[in-house]
């Protein structure tokens, strides 16, 4: 009899132990980030930490219609730097971040947002076509076509991915093939390379991880 | 006892050795195969999938054996000029562009059109280099 109680009482204890070991989880934060002093509702002072965020941006999308920040506001979303004619690193990224999209179609909290760093030819009517191709359909996944300047800025200095023209490249642009992941207050949490399984395998894992966060 | 060990060591020798002698042309069929491969992952996976499924409708998939063997002659040719017409795969139009690879050496080509050609399903067994090389001296 003793023994069945003390095999219960260290079953009841591990049970106790391995439960309390969950931490929450949290994604980091990427970029630059600078301490503010703020005084709250008491008027007692804090000190925050404040990160680098989306700036507002208004685009074409793939339907010709102006969109902007309002669409993505409040939502958890992916975005990246592409362009249709490019045969190198676009089609793994696209084709990867296909099963992304599959596995969040449902969500409304949850978008996509891909960029073409090629103003002269990806008008709106050209994204229209690939999108259609590619086998999207729906305001969920945006094709955005801006001017160089504006797409080249926002890439670089607020997304932190390095694109370029190159007229030595093979389709005369070149860029990384990042997937950056954006939280609901346009903070970026998360860059993974859009053309390893592994990472995007690991980007399916953090969107309910960041989606969760919200949660409480 | 000893007969019989040295026998059966004689036997089973002449049975390695006709085992080894493998013929020439299936040692060629798995050298390509292999190099195929290679150039398969660094110039084709991007577009036609890591099992030659193609992406939606920008790059057809690659398990269409009617329209290989239909086409075998063209393949070579399609390999290193690429394609500017609208092709029909398993029924369906594709009008993308299919890219030039013009550093593929004409061995390169032979290569990778045998590992396309007998992969994914497809089993259209070994073609010789100098027959595309041929090929790709009359290209269109």
């Amino acid at each position: 009899m003793n023994k069945i109680i003390s095999s219960i009482a260290i079953c009841m204890l591990s049970i106790t132990i391995l439960s309390s070991c969950q931490q929450d989880k949290k994604l980091p934060f990427y970029g630059e980030r600078h301490a503010e002093t703020k005084r709250d509702t008491a008027g007692i002072e804090k000190i925050d930490t404040v990160y680098q965020t989306i700036p507002n941006w208004s685009f074409l999308n793939q339907d010709s219609v102006v969109t902007t920040n309002k669409s993505t506001d409040g939502k958890v979303y992916v975005a990246d730097f592409f362009f249709t004619s490019c045969t190198t690193i676009c089609p793994t990224m696209h084709r990867n971040l296909m099963t992304v999209y599959n596995e969040f179609k449902t969500n409304p909290d949850v978008m996509f947002v891909s960029h073409t760093i090629d103003f002269k030819y990806d008008r709106p009517y050209v994204l229209k076509k690939y999108a259609q191709k590619l086998g999207v359909d729906g305001p969920k996944w945006q094709f955005l076509y801006g001017s160089k300047d504006s797409v080249y800025t926002l890439a670089e200095k607020n997304y932190l991915v390095a694109v370029g023209e190159d007229s030595t490249a093979k389709d005369g642009y070149i860029h990384q093939g990042y997937l950056v992941l954006i939280d609901k207050d346009r903070r970026i949490r998360g860059a993974y390379d859009g053309t390893k399984e592994d990472q995007v395998e690991q980007l399916k894992k953090d969107i309910p991880v960041l989606l969760a966060e919200y949660k409480k | 006892m000893r007969k019989y060990i040295i026998h059966s060591i004689f036997l089973f020798s002449v049975i390695a050795i006709i085992v080894s002698c493998q013929n020439q042309e299936t040692i060629d069929l798995q050298n390509y195969m292999s190099n195929g491969k290679d150039i398969y992952k660094a110039k084709c996976q991007n577009c036609h999938g890591e099992n030659g499924e193609g992406l939606g409708q920008l790059a057809p998939p690659l398990t269409d054996s009617v329209f290989l063997i239909a086409n075998k002659n063209r393949l070579a040719c399609i390999i290193k000029n690429g394609v500017n017409e609208t092709l029909v795969i398993h029924g369906k139009e594709y009008r993308e562009k299919m890219p030039a690879f013009p550093e593929l050496a004409d061995i390169d080509v032979a290569q990778v059109m045998v590992y396309v050609t007998n992969s994914f399903g497809n089993k259209q067994g070994f073609v010789p280099y100098n027959q595309v090389s041929t090929q790709l001296q009359n290209c269109k």
